[in-house]
């Protein structure tokens, strides 16, 4: 039985659970349910529960760990003098080979089969005639295992549903013939909900564990093949991908230009959206009038919305063109010269651009902020005949800092992380320069490029993206916690 | 203070020829500076956002619109189906030379005689490559039309389109250009006879990937994203709430608890490329699901959603006054109940809007996709979740690397599609706020 056709039984099983549970509870105490521990439908929920959470439970284990156990046992059914020459690779693809010719054999007849068994040269026409075409040459040896896979499919699905159905009729009769008036089903459905509830909050802790571990297997293994001090401290960006006839190529893979380039691009976007964003918060927080903020407000935090793809594409098509061609234009005026000094792709570009999309960030965060210093010490600093901008120079801003700090704090992780501006605005060479005018690159225009391509993850030129993810991830997680502490801290002065 | 009063002593006597001078008007004037610097922020980011859309909208709008040619085409019974056959399945059927019935047609229209190879190559190069495909389509679909002669519209090619647009400039010389004079006579001639027309896009809608202009849309891109999305909603809204009930409102003041919630805030900032990582190692590599398929994609953007939407709800539920738990408790009803039947509903409209701008933010992201191989060509719709398929802003991103004219203008189009979208789920998020918002 297939997985959705069992899936479908133990629901249904469990929603006809429901309804026989709540009604036999009923029946217990001949319609008087004030005398039931609970209301009705919670005896319902006790058995379906039980008639589906195990059922479904055991169906994903066997989901996830019958295909791992059959391979196994097909890796061990390759001749031992053909495993010796394998290397992996070669062995995940006779295991794919397998598979293919145990699909095609399925759809042969019981005169065909035997046909098939005879040998592999035999076999080849057989499955193409019926649709199945096979990738490479075979031995005679994958048909046995073919045979062998598809024997231990069936059993496997044979035993699944048994246990799968067993369970779950059998969860069925148990909750049934438990149910009398003193069952205290409320309790324990809310037990399992509550359990439910735990397991749904620990989904934020394993996702932390599952960015942290896998990365770091990764990168272990890129680790392995580069070492680390070439790694962190290399000043040259050079991954040559292997080719034929020099698959040792060894890339250099040295981060420091592309670090040097994602944070001159956070930078100059930082340029860009401090100032406009801190004015604009002080602005609105401090001098707009109720109408012009309800307008104002809202459009600058459109913004934040437009995807970062739609500001990629601006700076490319927009931005980029127009700062190439006004330098053209002023080296023209200037000497005469018409090639511009800007790349289309240059990190003014490219922060321009950011430092546009973060605007928002910076002017909310600090308004916030700035909107939760309090009302006497503006007042006093008033009532003492300051005028509104002194008074948010010397009193507003110092008292806000720490958290204006924060803010910047976590706008800096952000256009540290962003990718979609940058690779589409920012080039691919990775430059050590510092004339903003030249393309320059970054950490995660690197992750995209080693990554996009059909590519096999053994090779330090794929392993090197998760090196730089887990760079990335933990340069930004430091900037948080650190804005975090500072925000909190502040935070607690006033309240 | 004591410093000012001495100071202010010693000036007591010019206090007699008028007014202290208290640089009273510098600092109304750094006042009124201070004032402008603020205005011209706001002014600045507002241009930004003008100049922003005012491109995407100039270079876009005109891909709603797709220039497209009518043609009286004969289904020549000879040209299609020689033998007679009329089975549907048939290659013969597949594989018969249909441009040929639209390049005929084509001639006539244009008087162009049957020897004339020069013009005849100038006019067949005014049509679209997808042309085979339209009329294939539509004699499989309807056998019965072979051996009559129908009027339909046609795709013109995307040079042709560009150039009917306006958008090339017809006055430099005729070889640095992608249409030839001849051309363009043709155009001028069809367009006058009413058959060269503007018509709306929609093939930009419905269809899938192509190389050529003409015939791309974002149709597989919208289904894909679609899926994206129903998985995101089906997976982080459940999720995202049972894990907000608990730390808010059942979970202990412990060590454990507050490491979930600072993780919580973290992962909120984590950059998104990060989670495209996580989606490569952990759902394709260690789990084997598909590459390129909606439900990689699907995940990890129910994974980058679910700290916002955690975030969302437990402001809502929050936001919902004690005394609405007390009561509940204070009739008998147990703390599950009391969430459940009573805190829960008043927390749900606070609860919707945090997931619709979740959902917002997942449906324009980019760069995680990218990572799970969803830039890959894709032509046909996915079937399932687990088929290879793309999303609307990796359909942009890979649009905006082709050089064509014409390319610009579709991902142009694209995005004002995908803002669009974007508008109306934040739309609807406000006016949800607005309605059912509550202040107690």
């Amino acid at each position: 039985m297939s997985v959705a056709l069992l899936v479908t039984i133990v629901l249904v099983l469990g929603a006809v659970g429901y309804l026989v549970g709540a009604a036999r509870s009923r029946n217990v105490v001949a319609g008087e349910t004030s005398k039931l521990h609970s209301r009705p439908g919670y005896y319902g929920s006790y058995v379906l529960i039980w008639a589906t959470i195990p059922a479904l439970l055991v169906l994903a284990a066997w989901v996830f760990t019958a295909p791992v156990v059959i391979e196994n046992q097909i890796q061990a059914s390759i001749p031992a003098n053909e495993r010796i020459d394998m290397s992996p690779t070669q062995q995940g693809l006779a295991v794919n080979m397998v598979e293919s010719i145990a699909r095609g054999l399925r759809l042969l007849t019981e005169q065909e089969m035997t046909q098939a068994t005879a040998g592999f040269v035999r076999l080849r026409p057989l499955l193409a005639e019926k649709g199945v075409a096979l990738a490479g040459e075979g031995e005679d040896w994958m048909i046995g295992s073919a045979q062998l896979l598809n024997r231990l499919t069936d059993t496997s699905r044979l035993w699944r549903s048994i246990l799968v159905l067993g369970l779950s009729f059998g969860g069925f009769a148990l909750a049934f013939i438990q149910i009398r008036a003193r069952l205290r089903a409320r309790n324990r459905v809310e037990g399992v909900i509550h359990a439910g509830l735990v397991l749904a909050s620990t989904v934020a802790i394993l996702t932390t564990i599952g960015i942290v571990l896998s990365m770091l297997s990764e990168t272990g293994r890129f680790f392995s093949e580069v070492p680390p001090q070439d790694f962190f401290f290399g000043t040259v960006w050079d991954p040559r991908f292997a080719n034929a006839e020099d698959p040792d190529a060894a890339g250099q893979f040295g981060l420091i230009p592309l670090l040097a380039g994602t944070l001159y691009i956070a930078f100059v976007a930082m340029l860009v959206a401090v100032p406009i964003g801190l004015f604009a918060a002080v602005y609105m927080s401090e001098y707009a009038g109720p109408r012009f903020r309800a307008i104002a407000k809202p459009l600058l935090e459109v913004l934040a919305g437009i995807p970062t793809i739609v500001y990629g594409f601006f700076a490319l098509i927009t931005v980029g063109p127009f700062l190439r061609d006004l330098s053209a234009q002023i080296s023209g005026i200037a000497t005469g010269d018409v090639s511009g000094f800007i790349s289309a792709q240059s990190v003014l570009t490219a922060g321009l651009v950011m430092g546009i999309m973060l605007i928002p960030f910076v002017s909310s965060l600090s308004d916030d902020i700035i909107s939760a210093v309090p009302r006497s010490m503006r007042d006093g600093s008033l009532g003492l005949g300051a005028t509104r901008s002194e008074t948010v120079k010397r009193v507003i801003l110092p008292a806000a800092l720490p958290g204006v700090v924060g803010a910047l704090l976590m706008t800096a992780s952000r256009a540290i992380g962003e990718t979609m501006i940058v690779v589409m605005a920012a080039g691919i060479a990775a430059n050590l320069t510092i004339n903003p005018f030249e393309p320059m690159t970054t950490v995660t225009v690197k992750i995209v490029s080693q990554l996009t391509g059909d590519l096999e993850f053994t090779s330090p030129q794929t392993l090197v993206a998760f090196a730089l993810g887990i760079t990335l991830f933990f340069i930004t997680l430091a900037l948080n916690v650190y804005a975090l502490y500072i925000v909190r801290k502040y935070r607690e002065q006033y309240e | 203070m004591t410093d000012a009063t001495l100071t202010s002593g010693k000036t007591a006597p010019a206090r007699k020829t008028g007014r202290r001078d208290i640089g009273l008007k510098g600092r109304y004037a750094a006042e009124r500076r201070f004032r402008a610097y603020g205005l011209i922020a706001i002014g600045l980011g507002l241009l930004f956002l003008f100049l922003l859309l005012a491109s995407i909208i100039m270079d876009g709008y005109t891909a709603f619109r797709q220039t497209s040619i009518q043609l009286n085409i004969n289904f020549d019974e000879q040209v299609i189906d020689p033998d007679g056959g009329r089975d549907t399945s048939s290659m013969a059927m597949l594989t018969a030379n249909y441009p040929l019935l639209a390049q005929r047609a084509l001639y006539d229209e244009l008087g162009i005689g049957e020897d004339d190879s020069d013009a005849q190559r100038d006019a067949n190069a005014l049509l679209s490559q997808g042309v085979r495909t339209q009329l294939r389509d539509m004699v499989i679909s309807n056998p019965d039309i072979i051996g009559t002669t129908q009027p339909v519209w046609v795709l013109a090619h995307g040079d042709v389109d560009s150039a009917f647009k306006g958008q090339f400039d017809l006055s430099i010389d005729e070889s640095r250009r992608r249409v030839n004079d001849r051309q363009v006579a043709y155009m001028d001639q069809l367009a006058e006879d009413n058959v060269l027309q503007q018509r709306f896009n929609t093939g930009l809608f419905v269809n899938g990937a192509s190389s050529r202009p003409e015939t791309a849309g974002m149709g597989v891109a919208i289904v894909g994203s679609f899926y994206m999305m129903l998985i995101v909603l089906v997976l982080a809204l459940p999720i995202g709430v049972a894990a907000s009930i608990y730390l808010e409102e059942f979970a202990p003041k412990n060590r454990l608890t507050d490491i979930i919630e600072v993780n919580i805030n973290n992962l909120a900032a984590v950059p998104s490329i990060v989670y495209g990582l996580l989606g490569l190692a952990v759902f394709i590599n260690f789990v084997g699901l598909p590459r390129s398929a909606a439900i990689v994609g699907g995940l990890v953007l129910t994974l980058m959603t679910l700290p916002t939407i955690i975030i969302a709800t437990r402001a809502a539920l929050k936001a919902v006054p004690p005394s609405i738990r007390d009561a509940a408790l204070g009739v008998g009803a147990s703390k599950m109940q009391t969430v459940f039947h009573h805190v829960l509903p008043l927390a749900a409209p606070g609860i919707l809007t945090g997931t619709i701008i979740g959902l917002a933010t997942a449906l324009g992201e980019t760069a995680p996709l990218l990572l799970i191989g969803m830039v890959a060509f894709v032509a046909d719709y996915p079937a399932t979740p687990f088929d290879p398929s793309t999303a609307l802003p990796v359909q942009i991103y890979m649009w905006s690397n082709q050089a064509e004219r014409a390319f610009v203008e579709r991902t142009s189009g694209a995005i004002i599609i995908l803002l669009g979208f974007l508008a109306v789920m934040n739309i609807t998020a406000i006016i949800l706020r607005r309605r059912f918002e509550r202040r107690w």
